[in-house]
């Protein structure tokens, strides 16, 4: 069981679906056998019978949500399958892919931001020594959270 | 033989998948699915506001499914909180549904496949998500998750677009991970107390090992943390929910990630009561305000910006829930309940908004007011009422959390009190960000703007209107916003309501009673009732404590009010 919780979170990590998919399958199934465990050491079959003690049969819950747990899983990767089969069939990609707005975002900060600092930097020359290099110095590609973070900053450090 | 209404509970759950199951018959004659569906969900809606006003004044109830008595049957548990979310959330199914009829989604992705699944697929995510509000043990919680969650996939690659498969795969799979993560949760504590009955498990779990409890308590926050979307397990939801077709994305954005916020009060509140943890949750909600804001500002198109305040938003859920306080709770349930209808009804403004002008890209957008006065009035409303300006109800449930943190006078509550109102005032840039750009600014301004923003007359402009902006869209919207309001003018009853739900939660015997029966209860009320005396800061305090710092007083005389120092704005 902790074998296939491994090899599976291994697998999903992996950029292609094929693999993300079988690390599902493996990790579904790594967790049902958790589910049957809980149920405790094997034991008689839970139809009740005489002159059995409560305590020798088998706890019958756990299989019983591990039946659900299984239907379940079937259902979601053959969902998985149907994804990946026309993520191929349009894209002919069998891989994970970057969310496309996200890294316009991203870029559109970046490429905004050198122009923004290096008029900051015209303004206080005057009072500093001129350091016309200081702009190309910056990163050229700055997260999202950092520019805004840097950019609320600014105008209080002129005033 | 008397019925009583209260044990047609399961019905919030049958009523929808009934309804499914009968669109899926009438597959040919859309008319008779569009009938069924309208007609079911507004059954739905009438009967769960029979069951509200049951529990308003009658208090929690357990129907055993099948009459199998509580810890080894199926129970399904209506009690305060529960009741009003299910109301809110039916209200707010019906009208998008409304919204999506008018909109003609539904017909539009009619070519996409032999069958139309538009409306089982959403019949059947209403009665997941009411089978999880309602779920008395936690394996039908699973069960409900997972059927809404199933319903949320196909709604989100509807139609099966480029974009919508590649945001598709990375929403599934991330919510197949955490369910697993619910699942082995659910193994690991049937194997500690041998029960999955919520009540049965909140009697049990206290004696099991305090490490134990600590590792369940943190396994089961971090499979609901990843459905509720909170800071660092959030990474998922921008990048999936803005591609899905604006209705759906609206119920996603206002319903799913509730139900994990509503979940983890359940877990907080009847599992594992007690502040073991509330620093660590104070951290992440702290976090999970302040980054998701942050995103938001770096945002231009409007439905990611949304979904970037809707995670920062659910910091101050999880801030509230954290309090342990019922200042705090009540406050919680209030803003749950409006920021279920708050988010629903931006990102439907964004769809009319995208859909008379072409795009959701700010940079594209301009003269809207100028263009559309109506649209201008549906998205300022609940944008100022996102930030929390104060008249309207945002501000009355920020406060409400914000007051509960200040009573509570820790250092970490000052942080987090500190957080809010940084985070309130920096989605009030956001939302004007949006405002000034896409309304007020001029469309001639624009650099490449859409060329319909640009119509030469007035009459051309009005045709365009009437055209893009049917009443079938703009009615439900309406509506909404309508209601959003109301939670302002109703805002005594509604956080009284709060309040006694919350004091339920935290005593906690309603509950138990309700599922397990008195007799089981009464051998362990006495201990029950001293560890929420003390774990709790102000149960209890009747009215003393509350007219101190309830915000029931401030809605009720908004002008005599001195600002609070955690007042936003």
């Amino acid at each position: 069981m902790g074998v296939m919780l491994a090899v599976g979170i291994y697998l999903m990590l992996e950029r292609s679906l094929t693999r993300v998919v079988l690390g599902i399958i493996l990790l579904s199934n790594g967790v049902n056998l958790l589910l049957l465990q809980t149920g405790g050491r094997a034991g008689r079959a839970p139809l009740v019978q005489d002159g059995i003690d409560a305590q020798e049969y088998f706890d019958p819950l756990p299989q019983a949500l591990l039946l659900t747990a299984i239907v379940i899983a079937f259902a979601l990767v053959a969902f998985m399958l149907a994804l990946i089969y026309r993520s191929w069939v349009l894209a002919r990609q069998d891989e994970v892919t970057d969310d496309e707005e996200d890294r316009r975002v991203a870029q559109a900060v970046g490429a905004y931001d050198p122009e923004e600092d290096a008029e900051v930097d015209t303004e206080t020359s005057e009072f500093s020594d001129p350091s016309p290099d200081s702009a190309s110095d910056l990163p050229p590609v700055i997260s999202p959270a950092e520019h805004f973070r840097g950019h609320n900053d600014e105008p209080e450090e002129d005033r | 033989m008397e019925i009583d209404i209260i044990e047609f509970v399961p019905l919030a759950v049958l009523l929808p998948l009934f309804g499914a199951a009968f669109t899926f018959a009438f597959y040919r004659n859309r008319a008779t699915q569009r009938a069924i569906a309208i007609g079911t969900l507004i059954i739905t809606a009438l009967l769960q506001i029979v069951l509200l006003s049951e529990v308003w004044t009658g208090g929690a109830y357990a129907v055993n499914l099948a009459g199998w008595p509580a810890p080894y049957g199926i129970a399904m548990v209506i009690d305060r909180l529960s009741a009003l979310v299910l109301v809110i959330s039916s209200i707010i199914t019906l009208a998008v549904l409304l919204y999506a009829v008018g909109q003609g989604a539904a017909e539009e992705r009619d070519d996409a496949g032999p069958v139309s699944i538009f409306f089982p697929t959403y019949l059947i995510l209403v009665a997941g998500i009411s089978n999880a509000f309602l779920a008395g043990d936690l394996f039908n919680l699973y069960v409900g998750f997972e059927i809404f969650l199933t319903a949320s996939y196909v709604l989100l690659t509807m139609g099966g677009g480029e974009a919508r498969i590649r945001a598709g795969v990375t929403y599934v799979v991330v919510s197949i991970l955490s369910s697993m993560l619910f699942l082995i949760t659910i193994g690991l504590i049937y194997a500690a107390t041998g029960t999955v009955n919520l009540a049965d498990i909140a009697l049990k779990v206290s004696e099991l090992d305090p490490g134990m409890q600590l590792m369940l308590h943190v396994l089961l926050l971090v499979a609901f943390g990843i459905k509720a979307a909170v800071f660092p397990l959030a990474f998922w939801l921008p990048d999936s929910y803005p591609t899905a077709p604006a209705p759906v994305t609206a119920v996603f954005a206002g319903l799913l990630t509730k139900v994990g916020i509503y979940a983890m009060i359940r877990t907080e509140t009847l599992l594992f009561p007690g502040d073991r943890i509330n620093t660590g949750l104070m951290i992440v909600a702290a976090l999970t305000m302040i980054v998701g804001i942050l995103g938001a500002l770096a945002q231009t198109d409007i439905k990611r910006m949304l979904s970037f305040t809707l995670i920062s938003h659910i910091g101050y859920l999880v801030f509230g829930l954290a309090l342990s306080s019922i200042a705090g709770m009540a406050a919680t349930i209030y803003y749950v309940a409006h920021h279920i209808t708050i988010q629903t009804t931006l990102f439907l403004v964004t769809g009319l908004i995208e859909r008379r002008a072409g795009t959701a890209n700010v940079d594209r957008l301009g003269g809207l007011a100028k263009i559309s006065p109506l649209l201008g009035i549906l998205f300022f409303i609940p944008a100022m009422n996102l930030a929390g300006i104060p008249p309207f109800s945002g501000f009355l449930g920020k406060m409400g959390i914000m007051q509960g943190g200040i009573a509570e006078n820790t250092w970490i509550t000052w942080t987090l009190v500190t957080a809010s109102v940084v985070t309130s005032l920096l989605t009030l840039l956001a939302v004007s960000r949006i405002w000034s750009r896409g309304f007020w600014r001029r469309a001639e301004d624009v650099e490449d703007c859409e060329p319909i923003l640009q119509q030469k007359t007035l009459a051309h402009t009005r045709a365009a209107n009437k055209r893009l902006l049917p009443a079938s869209m703009v009615l439900p919207t309406a509506t909404l916003v309508t209601m959003s309001l109301a939670f302002t003018v109703l805002a005594g009853p509604l956080m009284d309501f709060s309040r006694t739900a919350a004091q339920d939660l935290y005593e906690r015997t309603p509950y138990l009673e309700a599922v397990l029966g008195e007799g089981r209860i009464d051998s362990v009320r006495e201990d029950l009732h001293e560890f929420t005396l003390d774990n709790m800061i102000d149960v209890d305090t009747g009215d003393d404590g509350a007219a101190e710092f309830a915000p029931v007083e401030t809605s009720l005389q908004p002008e005599s009010e001195d600002p609070e120092p955690g007042g936003d704005q």
